[in-house]
């Protein structure tokens, strides 16, 4: 097990914050949640630039075969930066289930397209409505409605699990096929559609056990998303270190006060243990595939409620300034709690650990 | 006591706290053996001196058989091995219930201080018998008017031609009645401000004028001890580092102390554990309960992520980095966890948990692990105090105001207001 990163990892991290520092910067990530969303300038760079989307895909597909460590510590820089780019949608999601997929051929279709940022794939993922699929005159269709797409709205390709006569099976439906709804949504910074299937044409995706597919997307999908919450915990913990330090009220910085203080060290404990805890989450997605499921569900209850803490927290001891639109607290806070629902909620986490745990 | 390993103790273990090299199979597999032959069983019921013999007779057998000091250096009776295989020795033993309490203040805080600050005759005299066990050490550091304010203390050591005459009182003195040296902060200057006339010594605890009071904690036990200094002579060479450095001293021992006491392995019978309130739930008919597996499970992660915290914190020390300040965060979220399992058990016994028959030993332990948790907060350095540490050192807040920084002690009004 390794949990420090090695100098390659932190070059990698140095090079995606760099990158981030000058393209994505607060006001940037602002103008953006109130227009559309959606950087493509930053989504290139980092794609085609940087390589960055590739990271756990093999080379034969376009990809860098690097690893999950990997993508967790660019994962970590998106979360830090609250970078407007469909990184969780493409480069985890989907990719995560062609590679789990025994397609090949679609393999070698998307990825390397996926992979370049010429093509953004998303998953239909929400599980409160499952679309179905038919087969009509030789070919397949899908119908219904999947809910909460992860940036539906700019996805080229639609993965989608459809129940079939005989269970379940997995599809791709092109972009111009599905209508979308956009939603208003908690966290600006990250934006959810609605897609309706109307006997959308479908192509089959091969897998001999569609559900193993998305439990292991669903373990895959746990640590990326504890490893970009863990970049917004770091952030904003650095953001109130540094106010505590300059804010002064009643003749001193608010930061040798105690009840400020101790606060922020809670912060800096739950930080660090959240941080091992990714750490070897991604390690096992990497090296020791029997113990990714609990690895998953560990990050998964330690992680999203620390972060949650974390940006509530911010706001707290930001006092007055921490509440306002001006400044940054409410994207972190916003981004914190829907990223602790995404995959599932909390006490639905716990559960499946103790699952796991065999209690 | 024993229980029988759980199906989800093999599950959630099976990765072990590390991947070891596969040089290490063979120290691993001479560990295991070795625990397996020679760890005492129960020791319930003995008298306490009966115990320090066991304990003692233990370490002896560990040491001789190369397994105490594995990261320590060989110069001074240690086995120069890495810490993979000390995980490796701690991962084996944490299967077994060891008598290592008693030398846990001499390996984790005393031998650390005096390999970083001792001289070469010191090192040389003291550190091997401290690790084979043949001598119990003790820290002498706390007072009653200096608990978390440690620079106030008042025992005081005055020079007296190649001699340092100590007067004073120490309290909350784990192990004092067994040991056989402790180190020992003394105000050597009290013209000078708090923090800068202290001094460390080494005290022989059978020196004429050492008297050692056991004083009892809210368990019931007496673990620890009130200890009096009456014109207690010392050598000059008992210092450790240098006069009047005796802070640096204590803060190279306080930072041991917390990564001991934070990094350090819970013992497989703790009755807070996890995989024992996991346990205690399938008895009580409990583990069905939507609510005890949700706070299970919380506590299982938060048990984990302080383990992989520690793991990491060794992992960076590997690789030549310190964990300083770091520490702190071990050892609050230690003791943070054990209120976290307080909590639990009593959300999975109810009111099975306040009373029970004679002779149960099991519920008795879990009595004494309940009664016993304020220590994780306070013992140590309080949870305060790890807060401060953590604000100030790791994110570089503003100190609080300290306003009698630069005031002769002697000026200083401290503990009980005394003067000295």
């Amino acid at each position: 097990m390794q949990l420090v990163l090695d100098q390659e990892q932190q070059e990698l991290r140095s090079a995606v914050r760099g990158l981030l520092a000058e393209h994505a910067p607060p006001q940037r990530v602002r103008e953006l949640a109130e227009a559309d969303g959606h950087d493509a300038r930053l989504w290139r760079r980092l794609s085609a630039e940087l390589g960055v989307t590739g990271l756990v895909v093999p080379e034969e597909h376009g990809g860098a075969g690097a690893g999950h460590v990997e993508r967790a510590v660019v994962l970590e820089e998106l979360g830090r930066a609250l970078a407007p780019v469909p990184f969780l949608a493409s480069a985890v999601l989907a990719t995560d289930v062609l590679l789990a997929l025994d397609d090949t051929a679609a393999q070698a279709e998307l990825l390397p397209a996926m992979v370049s940022g010429e093509l953004v794939a998303a998953v239909a993922w929400d599980q409160e409505s499952v679309p179905s699929a038919t087969r009509r005159d030789g070919a397949w269709v899908v119908d219904g409605r999947a809910r909460r797409v992860v940036s539906g709205d700019i996805a080229d390709v639609v993965l989608v699990q459809a129940t079939t006569g005989q269970g379940t099976a997995w599809f791709r439906v092109r972009g111009e096929h599905v209508a979308r709804t956009p939603l208003r949504t908690l966290d600006p910074t990250r934006r959810l559609v609605d897609l309706d299937f109307a006997a959308a044409p479908a192509e089959p995706l091969s897998t001999s056990d569609p559900d193993a597919v998305r439990a292991r997307v669903r373990d895959l999908a746990a640590v990326a998303l504890s490893a970009e919450q863990l970049g917004g915990m770091a952030r904003v913990l650095e953001m109130t270190a540094e106010y505590a330090k300059v804010r002064v009220q009643f003749g001193r910085a608010i930061g040798s006060f105690q009840g400020v203080k101790h606060r922020l060290a809670d912060m800096c404990c739950a930080l660090e243990q959240a941080e091992a805890a990714v750490r070897y989450a991604a390690w096992a997605a990497d090296a020791a595939a029997e113990e990714l499921p609990l690895a998953a569900a560990l990050v998964q209850v330690l992680v999203a409620p620390a972060t949650f803490q974390a940006a509530a927290d911010t706001v707290q001891l930001h006092g007055g300034i921490g509440y306002t639109w001006e400044h940054d607290a409410h994207l972190y806070y916003k981004r914190a709690k829907t990223s602790e629902l995404l995959l599932g909620t909390p006490d639905q986490n716990r559960a499946r650990l103790a699952d796991l745990l065999q209690v | 006591m024993s229980t029988p390993e759980s199906p989800a103790r093999d599950h959630h273990r099976s990765s072990g706290d590390a991947t070891p090299p596969p040089a290490d199979d063979g120290f691993r597999a001479k560990a295991r053996e070795f625990l397996a032959r020679h760890a005492p069983g129960p020791m319930e019921g003995l008298d306490a001196a009966e115990q320090l013999r066991i304990a003692k007779r233990f370490q002896a057998a560990a040491y001789d058989a190369g397994l105490i000091g594995i990261t320590w250096p060989a110069e001074y009776g240690g086995q120069g091995l890495t810490a993979a295989e000390q995980q490796a020795y701690d991962e084996e033993a944490a299967h077994h219930d060891l008598p290592t309490g008693v030398f846990m203040v001499g390996m984790g805080m005393c031998g650390p201080t005096l390999l970083d600050l001792g001289t070469h005759e010191q090192k040389a005299r003291y550190v091997p018998p401290l690790l084979r066990g043949d001598e119990i050490w003790c820290q002498l550091f706390s007072e009653p008017g200096a608990g978390s304010d440690v620079a106030s203390l008042q025992t005081r050591a005055v020079r007296d031609g190649d001699e340092w005459v100590v007067n004073g009182q120490k309290v909350w003195t784990s192990g004092a009645q067994f040991a056989d040296f402790g180190a020992l902060l003394a105000r050597t200057d009290p013209d000078v401000p708090k923090h800068r006339g202290i001094t460390m010594f080494i005290v022989d605890m059978h020196s004429p004028g050492v008297t050692v009071r056991p004083l009892r904690d809210m368990t019931g036990r007496a673990p620890f001890n009130e200890v009096y200094f009456d014109d207690v002579r010392l050598p000059a060479d008992a210092v450790i580092g240098e006069v009047g450095g005796g802070w640096l001293a204590a803060l190279t021992m306080l930072g041991h102390e917390r990564v001991s006491i934070g990094g350090s392995v819970r013992r497989g019978s703790d009755p807070l554990a996890f995989d024992n309130l996991v346990d205690l739930a399938r008895r009580r008919d409990r583990a069905d309960d939507p609510v005890v597996r949700d706070r299970l499970a919380e506590l299982y992660a938060h048990e984990r992520a302080l383990a992989l915290f520690n793991t990491k914190l060794r992992q960076e020390a590997e690789a030549g980095a310190s964990p300083g300040a770091r520490g702190s965060i071990a050892k609050l979220a230690g003791a943070e966890l054990l209120w976290r399992a307080v909590d639990t058990a009593g959300l999975i016994a109810g009111p099975a948990l306040t009373s029970w028959e004679e002779g149960d030993a099991a519920a008795e332990e879990m009595a004494v692990a309940i009664n016993g948790t304020p220590a994780s907060s306070i013992a140590g350095g309080s949870n305060q105090v790890q807060r401060n540490i953590i604000g100030e050192r790791l994110l570089g807040l503003p100190k609080e105001p300290q306003v009698d920084r630069d005031v002769p002690f002697r000026e200083l009004k401290v503990g009980t207001q005394r003067t000295p």
